[in-house]
């Protein structure tokens, strides 16, 4: 079901989710707004506590409408989700938008076997499937991601996958009925160093293959580089930066990018120089600082940061967003005097 | 698994063997003379000595113990005063009832697990059902109600309930008979009319507390990663609990329902007191009061038997259930 019409595969617009709690109300994303093309990989940036998963959570209408609130415009394929009947959505789900999380060992239901529990994805949405047609499709899916004896490994259960082994399951799980639009939740986060790269490798592939439009949330901005054509800086459940991967990369504006980049380690130089960590905790989402969210922790903070939310505006290109209250020329010249 | 099986089945019988020495050693340790429950009226000491020497009271413990295991692996020869021959598996003669005690357990054990069986049957749909409502309706009202059903009957007394059930149906409405037992063979509908009251409080009782468990289990399981897993797969929302969720949240009900059933197979006393029908739990009460040792000892090994085997059930269960258990 692609539809003809041009444009981005997932439009996002004005998005807000909000939760009622005992402590007060949660905005946990704040008014974001972002569009990703097929075959284009959108990643989102920031802290714990950032949005960036319940951004990812309600772009698939996993939200319980009893307790989160989320208004805004999600287009999926043209079609508006927010406000959609659960079941349409969860038609939507697995089909033509899937999902992988953080860490395979708890997403995958220890009780089932890997191959029936991928089987069941794609039963569920093609309900004339026969039971050897789900199998020999789940196969072929497993051999695709890489996983050696897809047969036999189709019968064992999740504990007997390894790390790496497990989120190529999760893979071809999300893949099996060749969605438009793949999240991937810290996708290799769990995952140590030389399995990470073979997972980003993987998931470029086949999205070379399938022609999916990706959103990669992640906190390592050295994933990023490798794989984002866009990136999108969240912070407090809003957005401080976005554009193209090669503007907020090479050229941020935002103070906030600026200390994520630096908390990377670089390869190059004295480590102990190059490492500065932002100081300070990601801000409580019940009691946002006022004005810019970001200003207690932010060297550059000026008496309007304090008072003014300041708004997402071009900057050096018209793509380039950026919601600080620096003036650009000052943004800049500061930014080349940190490095 | 078959290892398994034999290693269990090694330390069972080790574990009954304590409890047969424990509980042949505290009867000697009893502050009372055994042979007094054999003649309440006209004895002299002769005679009591007398009785003493049938029974082999006289012998030493260690012969008088291994004589009672070679009676249950082989049968042995009580005298003519105890019923003469008894064939394995021989519990020994009661002094008390004068009759075999394997003829008195073949009368009540049928009656406990009348009592117990349908009565777990119900308690564990009744309080894994309500359990499980209540965390899918989570804050409205029939979560509440459940809630209030669970405190009701987790703070109440198996004779209350009870009294307050035969006063009702039973004395009241007069729609219930008085509780009593026939054998479901014989009639089984009066076989259900006798103990259905006895079924209803204990399931009230013990439901409550499952209710509460399900509950908490259900709404841990539900914010695991795998049922999220399972929505994002686009699963309709009586999969996602049916089968991903309520099969994980079950499993450690498994645990304590076995344990819970066991326990109470070993003896309902307060059950058959309350409703006044006779199994193995008043038995054990009468033989522990009458100083009746075989029936005691019976009585005992009988309820370890129902633990050891309920846990090994358990075990079994669980490694039936989840994949990761490795039976070794």
């Amino acid at each position: 079901m692609r539809p003809v019409g041009d444009g981005p595969y997932l439009q996002v617009r004005d998005l807000r989710v909000r939760f009622d709690t005992e402590d007060g109300v949660v905005r946990a994303v704040d008014g974001v707004s972002f569009s990703v093309e097929r075959g284009k990989t959108l990643g989102i940036v920031g802290e714990s506590g950032s949005g960036k998963s319940v951004t990812s959570l309600a772009v698939l209408g996993l939200h319980d409408p009893k307790r989160a609130q989320v208004t805004g415009e999600i287009l999926v394929g043209g079609r508006d989700i927010v406000g959609l009947a659960e079941e349409e959505v969860r038609r939507l789900r697995g089909r033509d938008m899937a999902m992988i999380f953080q860490d395979p060992l708890s997403a995958l239901h220890p009780y089932y076997t890997v191959g029936r529990q991928i089987a069941e994805a794609y039963r569920v949405h093609h309900s004339g499937a026969t039971r050897r047609e789900a199998r020999q499709r789940t196969v072929e899916m497993l051999g695709r991601v890489g996983i050696p004896q897809p047969e036999r490994r189709a019968d064992q259960y999740p504990h007997e996958f390894s790390g790496g082994m497990r989120q190529r399951a999760m893979i071809a799980m999300a893949l099996i009925n060749d969605p438009d639009l793949l999240i991937a939740d810290e996708p290799t986060t769990a995952l140590d160093v030389t399995v990470q790269a073979q997972i980003l490798d993987l998931l470029g592939d086949l999205q070379d293959e399938f022609d999916s439009a990706i959103i990669l949330i992640t906190h390592d901005l050295g994933v990023v580089s490798q794989v984002a054509d866009e990136v999108l800086v969240m912070y407090g459940g809003r957005v401080a930066e976005h554009g193209s991967a090669q503007r907020v990369l090479r050229q941020p504006q935002h103070p906030y990018t600026w200390g994520l980049l630096s908390s990377v380690p670089s390869l190059h130089g004295d480590a102990d120089a190059d490492l500065v960590p932002i100081r300070g905790n990601p801000p409580s989402l019940i009691n946002l600082p006022p004005g810019c969210a970001f200003h207690p922790r932010c060297p550059h903070a000026t008496d309007r940061s304090r008072v003014d939310v300041p708004e997402l505006l071009p900057a050096d290109e018209p793509s380039h967003l950026v919601a600080c209250h620096l003036p650009e020329p000052d943004r800049l010249r500061l930014y080349q005097e940190a490095r | 698994m078959v290892r398994f099986l034999i290693k269990r089945l090694l330390s069972v019988s080790l574990t009954l063997f304590a409890v047969s020495v424990v509980s042949f050693l505290m009867f000697f340790a009893l502050p009372r003379d055994p042979v007094t429950g054999m003649c309440p009226k006209n004895c002299n000491a002769e005679r009591l000595e007398r009785v003493r020497q049938e029974l082999g009271l006289n012998d030493p413990k260690v012969e008088q113990y291994a004589a009672y295991m070679k009676g249950i692996f082989v049968g042995r020869d009580l005298g003519s005063a105890q019923g003469g021959k008894c064939e394995a598996p021989c519990l020994g003669y009661s002094y008390v009832n004068s009759e075999a005690v394997t003829d008195t357990l073949g009368r009540v054990l049928p009656v406990t697990l009348s009592i117990v069986i349908p009565a777990a049957i119900l308690w564990l749909l009744l309080g894994v059902g309500l359990g499980m409502l209540s965390a899918l309706r989570r804050g409205t009202l029939i979560d509440r109600l459940a809630i209030g059903f669970s405190l009701t009957g987790a703070s109440m007394q198996l004779y209350f309930v009870g009294a307050l059930l035969l006063l009702i149906f039973t004395y009241q409405l007069k729609i219930v008979p008085v509780p009593h037992y026939t054998s479901i063979l014989d009639n089984p509908l009066d076989w259900a009319s006798g103990l259905v009251l006895a079924w209803i409080a204990l399931a009230f009782l013990f439901s409550a507390i499952y209710a509460r468990l399900a509950r908490a289990q259900m709404l841990e399981t539900l914010s695991e990663d795998f049922v999220r897993t399972a929505r994002a797969k686009g699963l309709a929302k009586r999969t996602v609990y049916g089968r991903h969720a309520l099969r994980a949240a079950i499993t450690p009900l498994v645990t304590i329902a076995g344990l819970d059933v066991g326990a109470a197979l070993g003896g309902t006393v307060i059950t058959e007191t309350t409703f006044g029908i006779q199994g193995l739990g008043r038995t054990a009460v009468y033989a522990v009061r009458g100083g009746d040792l075989p029936m005691i000892m019976a009585t005992v090994l009988i309820a370890a038997v129902f633990v050891v085997i309920a846990n090994l059930v358990v075990d079994l269960l669980y490694a039936a259930i989840d994949p990761r258990v490795r039976l070794s």
